[in-house]
């Protein structure tokens, strides 16, 4: 046993297991993650709602995502005559992959990066924006009209929202001086006037930043109230209207994957990442104390991002589509736009 | 019959028209947005609607022709069943109709017993119709709020007449059983109750940024529009034009109560929303001087005769529903069961404006339309 774990440990070895185990780790986080923000999503529609949601299947209905897992396994994957089979079965696939590419990039812990890449931005980025794709594949080859009208609401919505996007984390990038995730993150380290969301001196018009980018992820995950890719009342269910069984499930939990990645991004960007914000305190403490501090900091804000995301699709109703375009094209871009040039100038200046 | 690839794309394109490249969407029979099982047939360019052809008669019952060969008093279930969600006014109004033809006197106090279960129906009414159409919208909570405020509203009928939706509670002649004390007190307190929850609404719905982007300056309709079809309630009321039957052909003793008819002259959606939720506050402002004045007595006729024969004749009789005006048109030939009725119901009139109004507007847009006509299918198709 010794023997094995020694030769593992040697290079090259090592990066194959070390890429292997965050693999697996990270497969188990998206798969979880799904399934339980799905019932806290339940759980807080009831508690906004004043009722008591899932309360059957096991203490507090924990044991219902499983219930609803199982249930989805077994339903069989419908594909209805006059599909593109290969397309129709491939969406799914290719909406999830990417979802789960993301986390691959994502800084959880100061030790727990599972690829430290240079430009693991861009990646994030690229991988993410597939998403789009995937959903206009699935919804294109179902040949049903009420998913090729919540296709082409998907594209040009995503279109319209990465831009707005793409330029405050422009901004971030230059606050900040560099694309790798973990050293946005180190940047941010010591007390919290360090994160990047009190950087006013940099960015006086960082908090607008931050809600262009929260909105812009909204949109991006098709998320409440810009859920025009399901809109539920109008398309009966968008693009997944003919999928069935685990492959709708697929879709469903990309979603929720695609939530998390965008929430992790708001607090790496936004709120120093792993950072407890109370640094110099914890500089006697032993580094595992720091890091496990750091992962549980990092679990707190993504979290409380991710229940305000819940928080809005039960408040609010769904925005009209040229309501959502308008809002993007007239109001998000021109802000990003002189949020980005405010921020070069007093980069250049100070 | 599986198809191959082939013929489903010819069908595919057949299906979207080929040159002219529109396609037909088929909103409903089972569509959410639509509530029951109507259908519209969508002719759609794109996301806009070029043509919206509703098809009735999914759930046609025969309501008329059942009328026809009953007696007026079997018949009178049947009238709470047209439109659910205003069974009193409904019931009221079949009730009034052989009031009128056999001359017989209702009692003060069954009166008034009427004017406060049909004022608490039309605002459960709209309560329901309100959170649906914010369903509709995308907001999923107030239908939950709403339904719970309408609970209340339910537990207070179901208390005197036993049922909950279907209400069958008023007779020739007065009503069936006398109310309580225990329900007096409680629409006692549901009152100011719901004149607390109201103001929670427009704080957290009627004020809501999208939701008034949503429906503001959407979905307009004329006054002339209105006269042509014959549209009611508050859809027409929501057109500037001041009609409530209540106050045009007073009947029970809706003229003793001060309450306004509350009328919006913009014409959109946003319009009818709020003529909806002022006539609750209206209502509950009659259920609440009803409640102050309700006298002592009979609460129904004793000389009514167990068998009624209408006299010949044509009647007819209008009831302020919460879709609008409600009226009944009943021939005697002076036998036991009526010789025609007809049943005159808001909902068809108001659907039937969907066709000229929504041409050319946003689907989105069209179904936030068609929320604000605020339909009930069983009172379409009857």
């Amino acid at each position: 046993m010794s023997a094995v774990i020694e030769f593992l440990g040697q290079e090259p070895y090592w990066s194959f297991v070390r890429l292997a185990l965050f693999l697996g780790g990270v497969a188990a986080f998206v798969g979880l993650n799904a399934a339980y923000l799905v019932w806290v999503e339940r759980k807080t529609a009831a508690y906004v709602q004043r009722r008591p949601g899932p309360m059957e299947v096991g203490p507090q209905g924990l044991i219902q995502p499983i219930a609803d897992a199982v249930k989805l396994l077994s339903k069989q994957v419908l594909v209805p005559p006059g599909v593109d089979g290969v397309l129709f079965r491939i969406a799914p696939v290719l909406i999830m992959t990417p979802a789960m590419m993301c986390f691959v990039a994502l800084p959880y812990g100061s030790a727990l990066v599972p690829a430290d890449i240079d430009l693991g931005l861009l990646a994030l980025f690229a991988f993410a924006s597939i998403n789009v794709m995937a959903l206009m594949l699935g919804a294109w080859s179902s040949r049903n009209k009420f998913a090729i009208i919540s296709a082409a609401r998907v594209v040009s919505q995503n279109i319209a929202y990465e831009i707005p996007m793409l330029l405050t984390i422009v901004t971030i990038v230059l606050m900040s001086g560099s694309l790798n995730l973990s050293e946005i993150v180190g940047k941010q380290s010591g007390w919290f006037w360090n994160w990047n969301i009190f950087q006013l001196h940099h960015n006086p018009l960082v908090w607008l930043s931050f809600l262009t980018f929260y909105i812009c992820m909204l949109a991006e995950t098709n998320r409440a109230p810009f859920d025009m890719a399901e809109s539920e009342s109008e398309l009966v269910a968008g693009a997944f209207t003919e999928y069935a069984g685990m492959s709708f499930g697929v879709f469903f939990m990309a979603e929720y994957a695609n939530i998390v990645v965008g929430c992790s991004l708001a607090t790496v960007l936004f709120f120093g990442g792993w950072n407890i914000g109370l640094g110099p305190l914890l500089g006697s403490a032993p580094a595992w104390v720091g890091a496990l501090v750091g992962l549980a900091a990092f679990f707190a804000k993504l979290y409380a991002l991710i229940f305000t995301v819940i928080w809005i699709r039960w408040t609010f109703p769904r925005t009209q589509f040229y309501g959502l375009l308008n809002l993007s094209w007239k109001i998000l871009i021109p802000v990003a736009l002189v949020t980005l040039w405010l921020t070069s100038f007093l980069l250049k200046v100070i | 019959m599986l198809l191959t690839k082939e013929q489903a794309l010819a069908r595919s394109a057949h299906s979207v028209g080929g040159p002219n490249e529109t396609f037909v969407l088929n909103l409903g029979p089972q569509h959410p947005a639509t509530h029951g099982v109507l259908r519209v047939k969508l002719t759609m360019d794109g996301e806009f609607i070029q043509r919206a052809e509703p098809v009735c008669g999914y759930i046609h019952r025969m309501h008329e022709k059942m009328g026809e060969n009953r007696t007026c008093a079997q018949f009178l279930p049947n009238t709470s069943r047209l439109d659910y969600l205003s069974a009193m006014q409904y019931t009221h109004a079949w009730c009034g109709i052989v009031e009128k033809a056999c001359k017989i006197e209702v009692p003060e106090r069954a009166e008034y017993i009427r004017v406060i279960t049909s004022e608490l129906n039309r605002i459960a009414s709209h309560l329901v119709g309100w959170g649906a159409w914010v369903m509709d919208l995308g907001g999923f909570t107030p239908i939950l709020y709403a339904f719970d405020d309408r609970e209340k509203i339910l537990d207070l009928m179901e208390h005197i007449c036993g049922a909950r939706l279907t209400f069958c509670y008023y007779r020739f002649g007065g009503v069936v059983n006398d109310v309580d004390e225990h329900f007096l007190n409680g629409a006692r307190e549901f009152v100011p109750y719901m004149r607390e929850r109201m103001r929670m609404y427009k704080k957290l719905v009627t004020e809501n940024i999208i939701l008034r982007k949503r429906i503001e300056g959407i979905g307009i309709i004329t006054p002339d529009q209105c006269r042509r079809y014959g549209a009611c309630g508050p859809v027409l009321r929501g057109s500037g034009i001041n009609y409530d039957v209540r106050r045009a052909e007073p009947y029970s003793i809706y003229n003793r109560f001060d309450y306004e008819i509350p009328v919006y002259h913009e014409c959109d959606s946003m319009a009818r929303y709020l003529v909806r939720m002022d006539e609750i506050e209206q209502s509950l402002r009659i259920v609440e001087q009803a409640l102050a004045t309700i006298p002592e007595g009979p609460f129904v006729n004793p000389k009514v005769p167990k068998v009624l024969k209408v006299p010949a004749g044509d009647y007819t009789f209008a009831t302020e529903a919460g879709r609008g005006r409600f009226m009944v048109r009943l021939v005697s030939d002076g036998s036991d069961t009526p010789y025609r009725v007809k049943l005159r119901t808001p909902c068809l009139a108001n659907l039937s404006l969907f066709e000229e109004t929504s041409a050319g507007m946003l689907l989105p847009d069209a179904l936030a339309h068609m929320g604000s006509l605020d339909l009930v299918i069983p009172d379409i198709d009857r």
